[in-house]
C-alpha cells in the first residue's frame, strides 16, 4: 500500500517570492496599469484589490520557433465533406491553428497579461509615486481593527496575562475554605486544653489529634490549577461615528484631464484617511464653474463644462448642504477642494469671508490643493489669509502626485496622536 | 389505482439459472460510495487500484500520494509541476496567470499533478470528490508513474532517483549567486538560458545519475577546471617560438552543435563559472523535461486506458458502486473528447484522446483482428494483448508511435484528413483524408505533427571565429520555406549577452545556399573580465 501524506498545512504561496520579482521587473508598466484603474474608480472604492493588465509583448520570453509561411502540412480531426483535391478558402487567422499542440508562440496570444494584485499590492503601487512616508503608507494599507479592552478574568489563557494578585486572592480563599472544619476542630481543641487540668490523660490524645488536624492543613495546596486567573480582553467595536466629505472641483475649461487626475488622488488620499477614523462616511460631490451643483462621482469626474470660475458659490452650496443634510451635532465634516486658482477677482474676499465666518468653524478640516504652476493668484492669498485666523485650515500647491501629500500631513499627524 | 412499487424482496438476487463463475455484483460488498473522501477511504481504494494493476503487470515505482490544496496546486503549475524551483520572475507570471484563470472561472485546475521521481510523487488535489481520487490514483500513481520507468526515453533521459536533490541543489545554487551577485546579474543569465532553453539538449549522449553531494563537489571541480580550458582556449599571448610557418586555421567546432546552452556553457570566452554553472543547470532542466515533450500522446493515453481499464474492472468485480462509476464515466468522457476541426471549442488534437483510442485500438486488434487489421499489423493483430501494449509504451515516442501503431480504423473514427497550407497557393489544399490512397500520408503526416524535430526549428553552431573577432555563427536549416518567428531578434540577443561578443545566425535553404539573417553585436562591457584584457593593452602601448 503506498503512503498518502496530507501536505495541505504545508506552506502555501510558495511562489509569493516569484511574485515579488515579477512586480518588481514590470514595475514600470503595473504602476501604469493601477494609474489607469484609478481613473476608472469611485473614489470610495480606491482601496480595492484588482485585475490588472499589461501589455504582454512587453513580458514575452522569446525562444526560437517557427513564424507563420512556408508549406505545412497538418492533420485535423472531424472532416465530415472533404476529399482528396478540394480545396478551402483560406480562413482567417489559418486553419492549422495549434495543430499538433505547436502553436507558435507569436502567431496567436493575447495582447494583454491580466493577473490580480491584492489589495495591500494595489495600494502600494498607488502609494508609490505620491511619496507618502511608510508610516502613513502602513497605516492606511492595515484595515483597523476593532480595539481590544480589558475585561475581567477569566480561568485559562497564556502564561503572561496571568493575574497574580487575583489568582493569590483565589488561592488565599481555596485554602480557607478548605481547611475550615480543620481549624475550627483545632479552635475547639484548644479551648478544651485550657479547660483541663494539668496532667489529665485526655491531653496527650488531643494534642495528637491537634497535631493531625495542623498537618492537615498544611497539605492543602498553597497554589492549585484551580486558583489561576488570567487577565481577559474583550473585542470592542469601534466608536460609531460618522464622517461627511465634500470634494469640491473646479471644472471650468481650464482643468484638463491631468489636472482632475491630480485632483482624484488628492480626494482618494483623504477618503482612505477617513475610512480609518470613521465607521460610515458619506462623499458629496460639488462641482462648480460659474455656477455651483451637487452631482454624482461620474458626472463630477467626466463631464466637461466651460464658463468662468466663482468659487463662492461652491462654498455656499457646500454650506447648505450641510445645513440640511449633515447637521454639524451629527457629523463630522471634512471638505476637500480643488482648483487651478482661478477666481473672479471679486469673488475672493467672499470666499474668504465664507470660509472664516461659516465654514470653517462648522468642519473638521478643510484642505485646499491648487493644481498650477503658475504664480498663485488672488483666491491663494485670500486663503492664506484664512489660515491665519483658522488653524483647520491646510493649503497646498500641487504640480505632481508627490506634492499632494504633503498637504495632507498635518492631518495625518494630528489623528496619529489620537 | 396503485402504483407499482418496487418491494425489498424485489430487489433481492435471484437464480434461476446456473451459478455463474464470477459472483453478481450484489454479493461483493462494493466499496464505499459518496462524494466525501477520507484517508481511510482513499486507502481503500489505492489498495484494490494496487491489486488489479497488479494483476495487469503493471511495472511502478514505488508511490507517495500527497494530497494538497487548490492554492498548493497553483504553485506547482507555476515550477512546471516540480515540488522545488529556483526563484526568477517567470515561475511568477506562470502563477499570476493560473491565479486569473482560476478565480475567474475559465479553467479548472488538474486533478493530479504527478512527479517522474522514485518514489513517484502524486499530488491530488482536496477539492477532488471520492470518485476523482480514485481515478486520478490509477491515472497518475499508476498509469504515468508505469510509463515513467518503462518508457526508454524516460530510462535513458531522467534520473527519477535524483531529480528532486538536483532541484534542492539548483535552489541553493542560484540563491547563492544572488546574495553573491546580485539578483538582477542572476535574473539576465536566467533570462538569457531560459530563451535557449529548448537548444540545451542533448539527443546522443547519455547522462550519468549524480546524488547531492556528488553533484555539489562536482560543480566546484568543474568551476575550476572550466575557467582554465576557456582561458587556453582564448589565449591570444604571443607565443614564446613562433612556428616556422602558420597552421592551417583549425575549424572550430570541428561539427556543427546542437546543443547550444551546452555550447555556450563551456565554451563562451567571458562567463563567469557561476554563469557556466546556471547554463548548466537549466540545460539540466530542459534535458528532463525533454522526454515529456516528446511523450505527450503516449503518455497520456497510456494513464487514461489504464485509469479506465482498472476501473472497469473493479466495477466488474462489483467493487465500485453504480454512483461512483458514473462520475467516473462522466470524467473520463469529458477528458477523451475530441472536437472537430471546425468546432468551437477545438484546439488542436487532445493527446488524452488519441493516445487512449489508440492504445485501446491496440488491444482490439490484438484480441478480435478484423481482415483489414490482419494485413496492416501482421506482427501483432492476434497475439497477446498485454505484451504487445507494453512493447509499444517502452519502445517509442509520439512520433514513431504513431507511425507505427495507428489504424485505418482509428483515422476513420477520427475523421481525420491531411491540409496543405501554403503560402505560395491561393487556398488550402486538401492533400489525403481517411481513405485507402490516404491513410498512409495522413498517418506520416499526424507523425509528423508530433515529432519536436518538425515542430521545433532546427539551428546549429556551425562556427566560432576564434582568431578574430570571436563572432558565434548559428545556422537555420530552413524546411519547407518556414521562416523564423519574430522572436528569433530576441533570443539573438539573449545569447549575444551570454557569448560576450558578436553572434550571426544564417539560414540554409532547401537548396543548400546559404544567407546571412541577422547580427548581434555586442558593445564590450565595463568590467567583464576579459581574459587577455591586459594582452591588448600591451599590444597598444607598444605601438
Amino acid at each position: 500500500m503506498s503512503p498518502i501524506i496530507d501536505r495541505r498545512a504545508n506552506d502555501r504561496h510558495r511562489s509569493a517570492i516569484n511574485q515579488q520579482r515579477f512586480l518588481r521587473r514590470y514595475r514600470a508598466q503595473v504602476r501604469e496599469a493601477v494609474a489607469r484603474a484609478i481613473t476608472g474608480r469611485k473614489i470610495a472604492e480606491a482601496d480595492r484589490d484588482a485585475s490588472i493588465s499589461i501589455p504582454a509583448r512587453d513580458l514575452h520570453e522569446p525562444v526560437f520557433s517557427h513564424g507563420a509561411g512556408g508549406r505545412r502540412e497538418v492533420v485535423l480531426p472531424g472532416n465530415r465533406e472533404y476529399v482528396a483535391g478540394d480545396e478551402i478558402v483560406r480562413p482567417q487567422g489559418g486553419l492549422a491553428r495549434g495543430a499538433g499542440g505547436g502553436a507558435s508562440p507569436d502567431g496567436e496570444g493575447e495582447d494583454a497579461f491580466r493577473f490580480h494584485l491584492s489589495r495591500e499590492e494595489f495600494l502600494d503601487f498607488f502609494f508609490e509615486d505620491m511619496a507618502l512616508p511608510d508610516m502613513v503608507k502602513t497605516q492606511l494599507t492595515v484595515i483597523a481593527q476593532a480595539k481590544r479592552v480589558p475585561g475581567g478574568y477569566r480561568t485559562y489563557g497564556s502564561p503572561s496575562n496571568l493575574a497574580v494578585a487575583r489568582t493569590m486572592r483565589g488561592s488565599l480563599a481555596r485554602r480557607l475554605a478548605l481547611s475550615a472544619t480543620e481549624r475550627a476542630r483545632v479552635r475547639e481543641i484548644d479551648e478544651e486544653l485550657e479547660t483541663l487540668a494539668p496532667g489529665d490523660p485526655r491531653a496527650a490524645q488531643l494534642q495528637a489529634e491537634r497535631g493531625s488536624m495542623i498537618a492537615g492543613i498544611a497539605q492543602i495546596p498553597f497554589i492549585d490549577s484551580f486558583d489561576l486567573r488570567y487577565r481577559n480582553r474583550v473585542v470592542q467595536p469601534r466608536e460609531i461615528a460618522q464622517a461627511v466629505m465634500f470634494c469640491i472641483m473646479d471644472v471650468s475649461g481650464s482643468m484638463d484631464e491631468n489636472r482632475k487626475d491630480l485632483a482624484k488622488r488628492f480626494f482618494i488620499l483623504l477618503h482612505l484617511f477617513l475610512l480609518r477614523n470613521y465607521e460610515r462616511i458619506e462623499i458629496v460631490f460639488v462641482r462648480h464653474h460659474s455656477s455651483a451643483k451637487v452631482v454624482d462621482e461620474d458626472e463630477f469626474f467626466h463631464s466637461t463644462e466651460s464658463g468662468g470660475t466663482v468659487v463662492s458659490g461652491a462654498l455656499a452650496l457646500t454650506l447648505s448642504e450641510i445645513g440640511e443634510r449633515f447637521p454639524v451635532e451629527q457629523w463630522n465634516v471634512y471638505v476637500a477642494q480643488a482648483s487651478d486658482g482661478d477666481n473672479w477677482d471679486d469673488d475672493s474676499p467672499r470666499c474668504r469671508d465664507l470660509l472664516v465666518n461659516e465654514l470653517l468653524p462648522r468642519v473638521q478640516y478643510f484642505t485646499y490643493v491648487e493644481i498650477n504652476d503658475a504664480e498663485p493668484q488672488n483666491l491663494w492669498m485670500r486663503y492664506e489669509e484664512a489660515r491665519a485666523v483658522r488653524r483647520n485650515l491646510a493649503l497646498g500647491r500641487v504640480r505632481e502626485r508627490a506634492d499632494i501629500y504633503p498637504v495632507l500631513r498635518e492631518l495625518f499627524a494630528k489623528k496619529r496622536k489620537v | 389505482m396503485a402504483t407499482p412499487v418496487l418491494t425489498p424482496a424485489q430487489l433481492e438476487p435471484r437464480f434461476d439459472g446456473p451459478i455463474p463463475s464470477v459472483l453478481p455484483r450484489q454479493l461483493v460488498r462494493p466499496l464505499p460510495g459518496g462524494s466525501e473522501w477520507t484517508f481511510e477511504l482513499v486507502e481503500r481504494y489505492e489498495r484494490e487500484i494496487a491489486r488489479v494493476a497488479g494483476q495487469y503487470r503493471l511495472d511502478t515505482y514505488p508511490n507517495q500520494i500527497e494530497i494538497i490544496s487548490a492554492e498548493q496546486m497553483m504553485d506547482a503549475y507555476a515550477f512546471n509541476g516540480m515540488p522545488v524551483g529556483y526563484i526568477h520572475w517567470s515561475f511568477g507570471k506562470r502563477f499570476l496567470t493560473t491565479e486569473q484563470h482560476y478565480k475567474r472561472g475559465h479553467m479548472g485546475l488538474a486533478y493530479e499533478i504527478v512527479i517522474n521521481s522514485n518514489p513517484c510523487i502524486a499530488y491530488l488535489m482536496e477539492e477532488n470528490t471520492l470518485a476523482m481520487q480514485a481515478i486520478v490514483v490509477a491515472h497518475a500513481s499508476y498509469g504515468h508513474n508505469s510509463f515513467f520507468k518503462g518508457n526508454y526515453l524516460f530510462r535513458t533521459w531522467t534520473q527519477p532517483d535524483a531529480i528532486i536533490d538536483y532541484l534542492v541543489f539548483a535552489r541553493r545554487y542560484i540563491a547563492a549567486c544572488e546574495q553573491r551577485y546580485g539578483t538582477l546579474e542572476v535574473e539576465r543569465v536566467l533570462d538569457a538560458c531560459h530563451a535557449l532553453a529548448n537548444l540545451g539538449v542533448d539527443r546522443y549522449k547519455r547522462p550519468q545519475k549524480r546524488s547531492l553531494a556528488q553533484e555539489q563537489s562536482l560543480q566546484k571541480e568543474r568551476e575550476a577546471l572550466l575557467q582554465a580550458q576557456v582561458n587556453e582556449l582564448w589565449r591570444t599571448l604571443p607565443r614564446r617560438e613562433p612556428d616556422e610557418k602558420p597552421e592551417p586555421e583549425r575549424a572550430f567546432p570541428p561539427e556543427p552543435q546542437e546543443n547550444l546552452l551546452y555550447f555556450v556553457e563551456k565554451h563562451a570566452p567571458v562567463l563567469e563559472p557561476w554563469q557556466r554553472e546556471i547554463a548548466r543547470i537549466v540545460r539540466k532542466l530542459a534535458q528532463y523535461f525533454y522526454p515529456q515533450r516528446q511523450t505527450q500522446v503516449m503518455n497520456e493515453g497510456w494513464a487514461t486506458f489504464w485509469h479506465y481499464t482498472i476501473m472497469q474492472t473493479l466495477y466488474d468485480e462489483g467493487l465500485l458502486p453504480d454512483s461512483v462509476m458514473m462520475e467516473i464515466l462522466h470524467s473520463h468522457t469529458n477528458v477523451i473528447a475530441q472536437p472537430g476541426f471546425d468546432h468551437d471549442r477545438y484546439g488542436g488534437i487532445n493527446s488524452y484522446a488519441l493516445g487512449f483510442a489508440m492504445y485501446r485500438d491496440i488491444r482490439r486488434i490484438c484480441e478480435s483482428p478484423t481482415d483489414e487489421d490482419r494485413r496492416w499489423f501482421p506482427d501483432f493483430a492476434g497475439s497477446d494483448w498485454r505484451e504487445t501494449l507494453d512493447f509499444a509504451m517502452r519502445n517509442f515516442k509520439d512520433e514513431s508511435f504513431i507511425a507505427q501503431f495507428l489504424s485505418p480504423g482509428l483515422m476513420r473514427e477520427f475523421r481525420l484528413f491531411c491540409v496543405v497550407d501554403d503560402d505560395q497557393a491561393q487556398k488550402l489544399k486538401v492533400s489525403a483524408i481517411h481513405d485507402d490512397s490516404g491513410y498512409r500520408l495522413v498517418r506520416d503526416t499526424l507523425a509528423r505533427q508530433f515529432a519536436l524535430s518538425e515542430r521545433e526549428p532546427n539551428i546549429q553552431v556551425v562556427s566560432v571565429d576564434v582568431s578574430g573577432d570571436r563572432s558565434l555563427t548559428l545556422r537555420h536549416y530552413r524546411q519547407n520555406r518556414r521562416p523564423l518567428a519574430n522572436t528569433y531578434k530576441d533570443v539573438m540577443k539573449h545569447l549575444a549577452a551570454l557569448w560576450g561578443f558578436t553572434v550571426r545566425l544564417e539560414t540554409v535553404n532547401e537548396d543548400g545556399s546559404i544567407e546571412s539573417t541577422h547580427e548581434c553585436r555586442v558593445e564590450k562591457r565595463k568590467g567583464t573580465a576579459q581574459p587577455d584584457a591586459a594582452a591588448w593593452a600591451l599590444t597598444d602601448a607598444f605601438r
